[in-house]
């Protein structure tokens, strides 16, 4: 918050250190409210300020109220009316008055734009992958993904299902994608801790599987419906014994879409668990963005039919054996998380067992590495200072960057977190290199230094459960920057 | 119709060394699961074995239909996925008492509830096998073992009670010592639509040295003009306890997973063979243009 900003609110509700710098406003929220009928509609009339202020189209605003309440009844939806309208009034009045001041124009441009919160672009992207099974246990901030697939599933004809615990949601994951859908399991960090022993199997059995991890803040329950970048170890690490993994996080709504659509694709073809991470903050953000181009995304299938002496786990060069399903040809699978031969069955073999183990953790995770996408690079390749973060950071920081206006200083964004490639290293050459992330300890710059043998300078970390501002790391960066 | 079970012996290398000891129940469960395959028809591409963690999960294996061996437990959760995402598969969960009973208790009482058209075969030796004889859950009151020195002194579990409590689609037990009638009861249940659970009796002739053979058939009895359709007479007989009722318990037909989920109300086709569908994306994406 800087002195510019305002706050509009009851004084009884403001903290007196923020009173002193910033330029409050009285506005009487819940009398309004209860002067509509019950304290209840104090958000609708603050929403109706909002507007006012913006001097926005108060049909837009009813309209939305009135689809928004109509299951709740008509009186529901007048009284809201009335409280936004009521608000609105305020609003316009406040500038009349130049009480406060909103200066903007209307933007035609993006009047066919979309509205998308980074739940729906998650949720749009599965769909848009090829998804038709989601097994999920609610938590805190993953739930709405599910609950967004929930009341489409009958229109894309797809299986969704609340099931008992994180464990039977991943188990049934990978029972989908064994017999040839393309599922995805929704979670937050202590659903996601329970289902690493099936992450393993996934490793194991190279059974594919999307999951959507939703970060907040934790150990344990942490804060709930707070935000952090705390999960990434818990990614790379989750699951016991060695196999790949491959780790997305997008960087904005749109890549949310583009990057789980794609998610599909990739399990699909390595047969390996595709952890996308989100956080609390992007899932919940809304967002205006242009059109979402369908035609992008293309569902790779790499389903095989079985032949008559079919080998589920036939040793090949690149690490990756032909993934045949129940019901499609002659052969017949065997899939199994014990160590075992080409066909499946169990083996005790000493040398199988060196051939498998090489194959899930060596040669697969080298033909992965060799096709990972790059970071993004933001501004001069050749300037002398570069940032670095991953995932929901990506705006913010190029917002920041923007305003910090130097020609000396880039940005190199991931999301394409895990496995990384060996030729980024000289990305890195010769640069002082400041690190971004919203935890304590800075897990991927732990990553780069250990994968590639980087390390950073600086590191500008928040871990309070809120998401960064423009502002804060701004004046961060203005601080290394000295 | 084909009758000859030999199409379900694997001639893989892998299913040539079977594990199981000399004497095992296990191996009778295997023959009594090939007849029943064979009579009821089935090819081993329409049959799906999903296993959990003990000997009896070694199952898929020794047999040649489609199997995944997984986790300790969850075979269930796996095989309703595996139903769910294919209908037209024959799908078997198998594990052992500690598997299915122990590990995976919560998949159990939820696939009750959720009723997948899935057969749950355990194989309850009343003891873990591959563990080397800790007590399980349907281990008896006072049998000692290596990890329970004082005997075991916790009730143990009832299955046919507690799927009937309930109201699971089928409920069964039987003694893997009667080949005939424990081939019909897994006919039965294989046929069934719904979740069928049968406890299948067998000596774990290695850790288990009460319930042997002899024991079990000293210790059981069939139910006779039985009707599984009264579920109060169905409990009742659930509790008795020695000696032990065999049989189909309790028969209650209600609509399975995949009747009753969206995906299968107008179109038929397994998921592996859809496309996802792109208009209906186009039409949410438009109807987020003005809000
Ligand atoms: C998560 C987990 N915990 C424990 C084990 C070890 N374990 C393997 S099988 C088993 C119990 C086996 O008993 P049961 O299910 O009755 O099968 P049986 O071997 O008697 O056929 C245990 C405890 C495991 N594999 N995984
Ligand atoms: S340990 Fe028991 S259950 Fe396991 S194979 Fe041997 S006899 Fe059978």
């Amino acid at each position: 918050m800087s002195e510019n900003t305002v706050v509009l609110g009851e004084r009884e509700n403001v903290e007196d250190e923020f009173l002193e710098k910033v330029n409050f406003i009285e506005i009487p929220l819940s009398r309004m409210a209860k002067e509509v009928g019950s304290p209840l509609y104090l958000n609708t009339v603050a929403a109706g300020v909002i507007a006012g202020l913006f001097y926005a189209d108060i049909e837009v605003l009813e309209e939305y109220l009135r689809k928004r309440f109509a299951s709740k009844g008509e009186k529901v939806v007048d009284r809201n009316i009335e409280a936004a309208i009521k608000g609105y009034k305020l609003g316009r009045t406040l500038c009349e008055e130049g009480i406060v001041g909103v200066e903007v124009s209307r933007d035609r441009s993006v009047k066919d734009e979309i509205l998308l919160s980074g739940t729906e672009a998650v949720a749009l992207g599965a769909l848009a992958g090829g998804m038709n099974f989601l097994s999920f246990y609610p938590m805190s901030p993953s739930t709405g993904v599910a609950v967004f697939l929930a009341q489409h599933a009958e229109d894309f004809e797809i299986i969704v299902e609340q099931v008992e615990d994180e464990i039977s949601a991943i188990n049934m994951a990978l029972g989908a994608w064994f017999a040839g859908a393309r599922a995805m399991v929704t979670t937050s960090g202590g659903g996601f801790a329970l289902m690493t022993e099936a992450i393993s199997l996934a490793g194991m059995a190279e059974n594919p599987v999307v999951i959507h991890l939703a970060q907040r803040p934790s150990p344990a329950t942490g804060l709930p419906t707070r935000t952090m970048q705390g999960d990434l170890n818990l990614a790379l690490h989750a699951g016991h014994g060695e196999f790949p993994r491959i780790i997305l996080a997008p960087g904005s709504i749109e890549e949310a879409f583009y990057l789980t659509a794609e998610a599909f694709n990739l399990a699909d073809k390595y047969q390996v668990p595709v952890i996308v991470m989100t956080d609390e903050y992007l899932v919940d953000t809304y967002y205006n963005i242009p059109d979402i181009e369908l035609d992008r995304i293309k569902v790779e299938k790499y389903i095989v039919e079985a032949e008559e002496d079919y080998k589920r786990y036939k040793l090949t060069e690149d690490g990756i054996s032909p993934r045949a399903i129940p019901g499609y040809g002659k052969g017949i699978i065997v899939a199994n998380g014990n160590e075992h031969d080409e066909y499946g069955d169990i083996t005790e073999d000493g040398e199988l067992s060196r051939l498998m183990q090489e194959k899930r953790a060596i040669k697969k995770l080298e033909t992965i590495k060799k096709n990972a996408k790059l970071p993004k690079l933001v501004g001069d390749k050749n300037a002398k200072y570069l940032v670095i973060g991953w995932g929901s950071t990506y705006y913010v920081i190029k917002d920041a960057l923007e305003q910090l206006n130097r020609d000396d200083v880039a940005f190199l964004h991931f999301s394409w977190v895990y496995p990384l490639r060996d030729d980024i290293k000289e990305l890195f050459d010769g640069k002082v290199l400041i690190d971004i992330e919203g935890n304590v300890t800075a897990q991927f710059a732990q990553l780069l230094k250990k994968e590639i043998g980087v390390n950073v300078s600086y590191k500008i970390l928040k871990y309070d459960g809120r998401p960064f501002s423009v502002e804060e790391i701004l004046d961060a960066l203005k601080e290394v920057l000295e | 119709m084909n009758l000859n079970p030999k199409i379900f012996e694997s001639k893989r290398p892998g299913s040539q060394d079977v594990a199981w000891c000399p004497g095992c129940g296990n191996f009778g469960i295997r023959n009594i699961l090939m007849n029943a395959l064979a009579e009821l028809g089935l090819t081993p591409q329409e049959v799906v074995i999903i296993s959990g963690i003990g000997q009896a999960a070694k199952m898929p294996h020794y047999i040649n239909v489609h199997g995944y061996h997984t986790l300790h437990g969850r075979a269930i959760p796996i095989a309703t996925a595996v139903k769910a995402s294919n209908p037209e598969l024959t799908v078997i969960a198998e594990g052992g008492d500690g598997d299915m009973y122990a590990e995976g208790g919560n998949h159990l009482l939820h696939a009750i509830r959720r009723n997948p058209d899935i057969t749950v075969l355990i194989h309850d030796n009343q003891i873990y096998g591959l563990t080397k004889g800790q007590a399980s859950p349907t281990t008896m009151l006072g049998m000692k073992t290596p990890t329970q020195p004082w005997g075991v002194f916790e009730e143990p579990f009832n299955p046919i009670a507690l799927a009937i409590a309930l109201n699971a689609s089928f409920v069964a037990r039987t003694f893997m010592g009667y080949f005939k009638e424990s081939v019909e009861i897994i006919k039965k249940a294989i046929r069934h639509k719904g979740l069928a659970i049968v406890d299948i009796l067998h000596p774990c002739v290695s850790f288990n040295k009460v319930n042997t053979y002899q024991w079990y058939r000293e210790h059981t009895y069939w139910m006779e003009d039985h009707d599984p359709y009264n579920r109060e007479d169905a409990f009742k007989r659930a509790i008795e306890s020695d000696p032990l009722p065999l049989g189909i318990f309790y028969i209650n037909e209600r609509p399975t997973f995949e009747e009753m989920s969206p995906a299968y109300k107008r179109n038929k086709m397994p998921l592996w063979k859809r496309e996802p569908k792109i208009e209906e994306i186009k039409k949410i994406l438009d109807s987020k243009r003005r809000f």
